[in-house]
């Protein structure tokens, strides 16, 4: 019963969330799909962060490569961006393979720093045009609309709702991912390596693994993000956006996908909310922000154990 | 034949040999117990033959194949499970995912399967939770199996790791003090328990400080003192053996 409602309520929170650019003027709209990008960006990160426990501070480097991918060969072979976005996941997914696969053994504060590394590196290269394809500084412009079935997309709406879709999408395969051997194989090596290791599981290759999807994940996302800006330049790729991913997962609850999903909210809406404050808005953000690691260290919504069903099957059959 | 074989094992850290050629078999369907007083070197034997650790000299053969420089976790697929002297528990964990976790390694699903679940995938996970339970149901843990690990007593967490062994289907089951920290009570359960695994044919090679618990289960004993072997033989023998005695008690001149 008690699911059913939830069904009920999940659908009915949808349905208004569908409609709301109906009642919302353009700006508003974008700062829907804002929160969003950061909150696919933030359950991509979420597989590293929360699932693995695995601190990556350089997050923004794998958006870039997939927003630089589908840049690159959306304006220079004109291929639809909105195809590219497998490549843009491959790409982003070999980058963080090559990066990771030296440094994945190092264990917690050492991976965070190499990975604030590896952002920056990625910026800065972006930035100094590196084999002439980037565009430098400028960034690249004049990425073509993306269409589907004809219709191409140009208001914030029609991205509300590619953006939208890709959301659901995403929550219901990461959904899946939790409940499987691969999801809680990531688990394990969260909570104890050595016990993990002991007990059969092969932790570099999962944390690998877990790298390379998150990677492959925020690849696609910065596929979307350049085919909604049209134009992507090194500036929207800094070591802040990793910070701000990092604080979401942190905040809204690391391993929960809920608790993600409420944190881009917060992080994206709430600034938006309280503009009129101007600068105090990010002091009180702070603030927020210290008080919450102070007081909820697991998150606003922190991750709900698992259920089973506890029903032996025999031989196909069910037994109460 | 043997099912496992350590020949002149060796490791040395630092300046310090924590074992000092130690060699011994353990034979197929038997219970070994490796005893010595602290410090002696037992567990650093249990971390070579896991993997844990390599050993600086020395060989360790398992069904006849050498282990040495395998990772741990392919030691364990080959057949070999542990538990360790410091619980280790995924302690936010439920009971039943604790098990699951030593399932893992006789599943096979990759990324794409367990994210969007094909029916070959939902029959393998269904397979495993009733293996797990079945685990759960053979340690006497079945009706905790939704629990977080860490809510469990110290002795059922005990149990919950021996759970999670078993449910690599291990050919050796490695025990570190199993009944470290236990009550009487739960040391005769414990004892059934060695005595129910060795009748499902896995062999035991377990560590211990509990004299009365060895002598009870382990038909083959073996005895470290400052990583060297200084005994071996029935429970009878090392009762009786003069060096074991002077080892645990220390000798009259001291």
């Amino acid at each position: 019963m008690s699911i059913h409602r939830k069904n009920v309520l999940g659908a009915v929170f949808l349905a208004i969330l569908g409609l709301l650019p109906l009642f919302l003027n353009s700006y508003w709209v974008d700062v829907l799909n804002s929160i969003g990008i950061y909150a696919i960006l933030g359950l991509s990160l979420n597989l590293i962060v929360g699932h693995s426990g695995l601190f990556n501070l350089g997050h923004a480097a794998f958006y870039a490569v997939g927003a630089y991918t589908a840049a690159i060969l959306n304006t220079h072979f004109h291929i639809p961006v909105l195809w590219l976005l497998p490549l843009c996941a491959l790409t982003a997914g070999l980058f963080a393979l090559v990066i990771a696969r030296p440094i994945i053994h190092l264990r917690g504060d050492y991976l965070c720093i190499v990975t604030i590394g590896i952002g920056e590196i990625v910026r800065i290269a972006l930035i100094n045009n590196i084999f002439g394809i980037t565009g430098g500084a400028n960034g690249i412009f004049g990425i073509s609309r993306p269409s589907i079935l004809g219709l191409t997309l140009r208001t914030p709406t029609h991205f509300f709702y590619l953006i939208l879709v890709f959301t659901l999408l995403t929550i219901f395969l990461f959904h899946l991912l939790e409940y499987s051997r691969f999801g809680r194989a990531l688990n394990f090596l969260r909570e104890d390596a050595v016990a993990a290791e002991g007990s059969g599981i092969n932790t570099a290759h999962y944390k690998l693994a877990a790298f390379v999807l998150g990677a492959a994940w925020a690849g696609m996302v910065g596929n979307i993000y350049a085919a909604k800006m049209t134009i992507i330049s090194p500036e929207s790729f800094t070591f802040w956006e990793s910070v701000l991913m990092f604080a979401i997962v942190i905040l809204g609850g690391s391993g929960s996908i809920f608790g993600v999903l409420l944190g881009a909210a917060l992080i994206v809406g709430l600034p938006e909310l309280f503009r009129e404050f101007a600068s105090a808005r990010m002091l009180v953000f702070g603030a927020a922000m210290v008080a919450m690691m102070i007081f909820r260290t697991q998150g606003i919504l922190p991750p709900r154990p698992r259920s089973y069903d506890l029903f032996e099957t025999v031989e196909g059959e069910r037994k109460a | 034949m043997s099912l496992l074989s350590i020949q002149r094992l060796t490791k040395n850290f630092g300046g310090l040999t924590a074992v000092n050629n130690v060699s011994f078999d353990v034979e197929q369907g038997s219970v070994v117990g490796l005893i010595g007083p602290n410090g002696a070197g037992k567990t650093t034997v249990f971390n070579l033959i896991t993997g844990i650790y390599q050993p600086d000299q020395g060989a360790i053969s398992f069904e006849q194949a050498s282990l040495l420089r395998l990772p741990t976790h392919r030691i364990v697929s080959l057949g070999i499970a542990r538990t360790f002297q410091t619980i280790r528990l995924f302690q936010n964990m439920s009971v039943l995912e604790n098990v699951l976790a030593g399932c893992h390694c006789r599943m096979k699903s990759g990324i794409l399967s367990s994210m969007f679940h094909f029916p070959r995938q939902q029959r393998e996970e269904r397979a495993a939770i009733d293996r797990a339970l079945k685990a759960l149901d053979f340690v006497g843990l079945r009706d905790q199996a939704e629990n977080l690990s860490k809510n469990l007593s110290y002795g059922n967490q005990r149990l919950l790791e021996i759970a999670r062994a078993l449910g690599t289907e291990p050919r050796l089951l490695v025990l570190d003090e199993p009944a470290g920290g236990m009550n009487e009570n739960e040391t005769a359960q414990l004892v059934s328990l060695i005595e129910r695994i060795r009748g499902m044919g896995i062999t035991v090679l377990l560590i211990e400080h509990d004299m009365s618990l060895v002598m009870r289960v382990c038909e083959q004993i073996v005895v470290l003192e400052y990583g060297s072997k200084i005994a071996e033989g029935s429970p009878e023998e090392i009762q009786r053996n003069e060096r074991v005695i002077a080892a645990y008690l220390g000798t009259e001149d001291g």
